[in-house]
């Protein structure tokens, strides 16, 4: 069955369907594709509250605010269509779906893609030893408790303690697991300190730092982990019956990568500038598929931001200057988005957003251009790995735009 | 005796014609070969005897599958030419059965020197295992064929026919028609002693209670020592011999259209890049003498040694995501050959030792045994009206899948709903897994049927749904589409 849309959003979680409310708003015909049951994306198994802060002005569930934002785009006008897999490309603007009720060639003007990120399993961590059950992502264990009322084990391991490490431990604690121990390879725990220290307090979780998983063993079910310290490189052995692997992001990058959009090597996401404009004119890029993981209501707000441009590419409106490419010094793996277009405004919400891989107490930022320093300022928030470190864009606005990359750094 | 599949419970009264110990590939290949064949105008009734809940859940499930030319083989042996015959054979029956096989060929790479000058002798050598096909060729040429190989390849060897094939359809294909055959597949039951009274049956003491067979074949692969000394013999020995391997993310499988090997050394065929006939890239094996014939954990030190050999021979497959890692245990021998010895008095047949390449050779294997036996005694034909070979689900990439099929879809929404996002495995191809004639134990199984959960994100989207059709909770009230 072919359909034609002027706009196709692949990826119905918070980025994707603010995108789709606001484009339909616009008058915009607008098809989203969503390939699980039902739309809204991660925090439809996220069931706690945290959701909503800065795009809706208020704090909810994550089901509820899932459901909240799919209503909207509906009530804005998009189609919303729910098991429907975008499996490829049939076209610069098509895709090829596979749904119940067939097959579908969607032929749009424009495409967004917004198809989230996932957690890295312990395959992609390469962590040695038995493959037995039990072993699990945040993901998979959000969606047993949450959407399935499924059983997990008693003693758990959590791997990480970002933010969604605890989200993962809150889980567990309603699935009746204790968590006895979460592990950080990190010098300190990564997660901001306003969640981990009541968090800690209540869920009452240790946390051992520098360490690593080296070891799984049990042959049928999970017995326990070999741990390490970094530091001593001691090791040492912790019963337990289940294993968390949390954070360790990645972008579900598939259908970017399939097109030969240009990728970020640093996130793996497709490279994208303030337009949230991919390599291949007409197909844009939202949410944490372009920073994997920042917060959902930053994601959402990548969805209002791109409506903008989407029209102006949809009216004919030139890009623009040559973008210049703007890269990550240390300590940051990648920096969101990785394109300044010159005339083409200001990324979303005039943030940049940067991936730390290490701690530091004080955030000197210098931002250089060929070999010139064009600002530096100290930020008022601590760089902590495990969670995106955002910076005004109004530090880039000294550079030059007829000039070479631009590099964001700490002092 | 009755055939079907037995996973608990007592085991079927009566006496067996042929009792094979061993439900990997090889003992598979024997039941199914065994149970299309008479013996004075009487189908021989089969029982395929398997101490795990599911055939093929050995070393059979964990290899580097390739359907070997042998042209790398010891002139000579029994297994240079089994492999020879095995690879028709299997070839043949893949197109039949519907397993996926890809004739993606090889490309041996010389990396040093003394490599380079040994390919003119494999060269030789594969002709004298009966391979023509092997041409030399420069460095140019090798990086022609395969360009994202890292620097310093000097030269090469084509071997255009070795191919990759789907190692779990394969013994499913085999035990799926030895059933359809009528023989009996008995799962969860290990051969513990044997009995034997002197006349003309053998009593198999296993943990499910006595099976009573007139013919023994042991084809228990690491455990073939074992069940071999219970008949009373001192021939081998098996030392576990494990192979890690990294299967990197689809997205990797440009780099790697063909095989790539290595130039064999006197410790086994080395490490290889293939691609897999799930469009993914393997790296390995890796090659280590073990104690413990169940230990197919991974190790640190397995992984350190793949990811150097994987940054020399391909940096660029590094760069990608490993999806998944595993570990085969090979049943070596002291032995230079496969160990197949015939007992005509004890009416005992040992298929044992079948290291590196029992996959190819399962079905010549299972040839050779029928000759065997017909030496012993057990003179046998090809019954008439046999049925016709299973069409078993395609699993491979390279081929059309249900959720690719518009008139599957039309006549039927459980195929076009996908349930494992990653590898596209779909409500119908899952349900029919679950409904087939040889249905999965577990999530390892349903795996094996369906590919489902075996993806790059191992379950964080899919996992629960997967877990949940695999065995439905009862007070579920949501449809099962
Ligand atoms: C465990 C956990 C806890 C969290 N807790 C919080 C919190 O408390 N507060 C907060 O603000 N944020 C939280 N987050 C982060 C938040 O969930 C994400 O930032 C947000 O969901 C990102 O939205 P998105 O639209 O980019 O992607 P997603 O929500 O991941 O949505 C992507 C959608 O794309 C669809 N899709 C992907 N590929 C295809 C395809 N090929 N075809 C069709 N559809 C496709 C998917 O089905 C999915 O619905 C949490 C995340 C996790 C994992
Ligand atoms: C790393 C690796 C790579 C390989 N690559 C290739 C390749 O590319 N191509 C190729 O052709 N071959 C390859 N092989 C070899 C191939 O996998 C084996 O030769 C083949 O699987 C052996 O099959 P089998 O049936 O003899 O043994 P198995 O698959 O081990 O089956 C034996 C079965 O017997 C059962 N059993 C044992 N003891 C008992 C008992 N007492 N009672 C009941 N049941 C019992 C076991 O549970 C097991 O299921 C590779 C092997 C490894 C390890």
């Amino acid at each position: 069955m072919n359909l034609t849309t002027d706009v196709a959003v692949v990826g119905g979680g918070p980025s994707g369907l603010t995108a789709a409310a606001g484009l339909a708003a616009a008058g915009l015909r607008v098809l989203v594709l969503d390939r699980e049951r039902e739309a809204g994306g991660i925090p439809r198994h996220s069931d706690h509250t945290g959701y909503g802060l800065r795009d809706l002005r208020t704090v909810m569930t994550g089901p509820a605010y899932a459901r909240l934002l799919a209503n909207r785009a509906l009530e804005a006008g998009a189609l919303v269509r729910t098991s429907a897999m975008v499996t490829g490309w049939a076209g610069e603007h098509a895709l090829d779906v596979t749904t119940p009720e067939g097959r579908l060639r969607v032929d749009a003007r424009a495409v967004v893609l917004a198809t989230g990120a996932r957690e890295r399993p312990r395959t992609a961590r390469m962590v040695p030893g038995d493959r037995p059950a039990g072993v699990l992502t945040t993901g998979q264990l959000q969606n047993v408790v949450h959407l399935h009322h499924g059983k997990v084990g008693t003693r758990a391991v959590i791997v990480g303690a970002e933010l969604v490490s605890w989200s993962a431990a809150l889980t567990l604690r309603t699935a009746g697991c204790r968590t006895v121990l979460m592990t950080s390879e990190h010098d300190r725990a990564e997660s901001y300190a306003a969640f981990s220290v009541p968090g800690r307090a209540v869920l009452r979780v240790p946390v051992a730092t520098a360490t690593r998983v080296v070891r799984i063993n049990g042959r049928d079910t999970v017995e326990s982990v070999e741990i390490e310290d970094l530091r001593t490189g001691e090791r040492r052995t912790v019963p337990c019956d289940t294993v968390v692997f949390t954070g360790g992001w990645i972008p579900d990058h598939e259908l970017a990568r399939a097109a030969g959009l240009a990728m970020d090597p640093g996130s793996r996401s497709p490279v994208v500038d303030n337009a949230l404009a991919t390599s291949r004119p007409g197909v844009f890029a939202v949410g944490n598929l372009v920073h994997p993981v920042d917060t959902a209501d930053v994601a959402a707000l990548d969805g209002r931001h791109v409506v903008r441009h989407v029209l102006a590419y949809l009216g004919g409106t030139p890009t623009g200057a040559e973008a210049i490419p703007l890269r990550a010094g240390a300590p940051f793996r990648w920096v969101s988005p990785g394109l300044v277009r010159p005339g083409a405004g200001a990324p979303p919400r005039r943030r940049i957003l940067l991936w730390p891989d290490e701690h530091r107490a004080v955030a000197r930022v210098m931002v250089t251009q060929d070999g010139r320093e064009i600002a530096r300022r100290t930020l008022p928030w601590p760089v902590s790995p495990g969670r995106v470190f955002r910076v005004p864009s109004s530090l880039l606005s000294g550079a030059d735009p007829h000039g070479g990359p631009i590099t964001v750094s700490l002092a | 005796m009755t055939g079907g599949v037995s996973r608990s419970g007592p085991l079927p009264d009566g006496t067996v014609d042929v009792a094979v110990v061993g439900g990997g590939v090889v003992g598979a290949a024997v039941a199914r070969e065994l149970a299309g064949r008479e013996h004075d105008g009487r189908a021989l009734s089969v029982a395929l005897v398997e101490a795990r809940p599911d055939v093929g859940d050995g070393t059979s499930k964990a290899n580097t599958a390739i359907l070997h030319t042998g042209f790398d083989a010891t002139p000579g042996t029994l297994e240079s030419r089994l492999v020879r015959r095995g690879y028709e054979l299997l070839g043949g029956y893949a197109e039949r059965a519907g397993i996926p096989v890809e004739r993606t060929g090889a490309l041996l790479v010389a990396w040093t020197g003394e490599e380079l000058a040994a390919l003119p002798a494999l060269a030789d050598k594969a002709v004298k295992n009966g391979y023509r096909q092997c041409e030399i060729v420069g460095a140019d040429e090798v990086y022609g064929l395969v360009p994202a190989l890292g620097p310093g390849a000097l030269g090469g060897l084509t071997v255009p026919g070795e191919s990759i094939i789907c190692p779990w359809t394969t013994t499913l294909a085999f035990a799926t028609e030895a059933l359809a055959r009528g023989a009996g597949v008995l799962l969860n039951t290990r051969v513990e002693g044997v009995q034997r009274d002197g006349g003309e049956e053998t009593v198999l003491l296993t943990n499910r209670g006595p099976l009573r067979a007139r013919w023994v074949v042991n084809a228990a692969g690491l455990g073939s020592d074992a069940v071999d000394r219970l008949f009373g013999h001192e021939r081998f020995t098996v030392t576990p011999r494990r192979g890690e391997l990294l299967v990197f993310d689809k997205m990797a499988r440009p780099l790697a259209n063909r095989i790539v090997l290595p130039v064999p050394s006197s410790r086994g065929k080395g490490v290889l890049i293939s691609p897999t006939i799930y469009g993914n890239v393997m790296l390995g094996p890796t090659a280590e003498d073990l104690r413990d014939r169940a230990d197919t954990s991974t190790s640190e030190e397995g992984f350190a040694f793949l990811v150097d050999k994987g940054l020399a021979l391909m940096p660029e497959l590094l760069k990608e995501e490993v999806t998944a890692s595993y570990a085969g245990l090979r049943a070596a021998t002291e032995h230079g050959d496969y160990q197949v010895h015939l007992d005509g008095a004890e009416r005992y047949l040992v298929l044992g030792g079948i290291r590196s390449t029992g996959l190819t050779s399962s079905m010549a294997l299972a040839e050779h045994a029928a000759g065997l036996l017909a030496e012993a005694g057990l003179v046998t034909s090809v019954r008439d009206e046999l049925p016709e070979p299973p069409r078993m689900p395609n699993i491979g990439e390279a081929f059309p899948r249900p959720y690719m099929c518009d008139d599957l879809i039309a006549g039927d929404p459980a195929y076009g709903t996908v349930v494992c996002f990653c590898e596209r495995v779909t409500a119908g191809e899952i349900r029919d897994a679950l409904a087939s004639p040889l249905p999965p134990a577990d999530i390892d199984g349903l795996r094996r049927r369906t590919r489902a959960m075996m993806g790059r994100c191992q379950g964080f989207f899919c996992g629960a749904e997967v877990g949940r059709r695999l065995a439905p909770v009862p007070d579920s009230v949501e449809e099962s589409r």
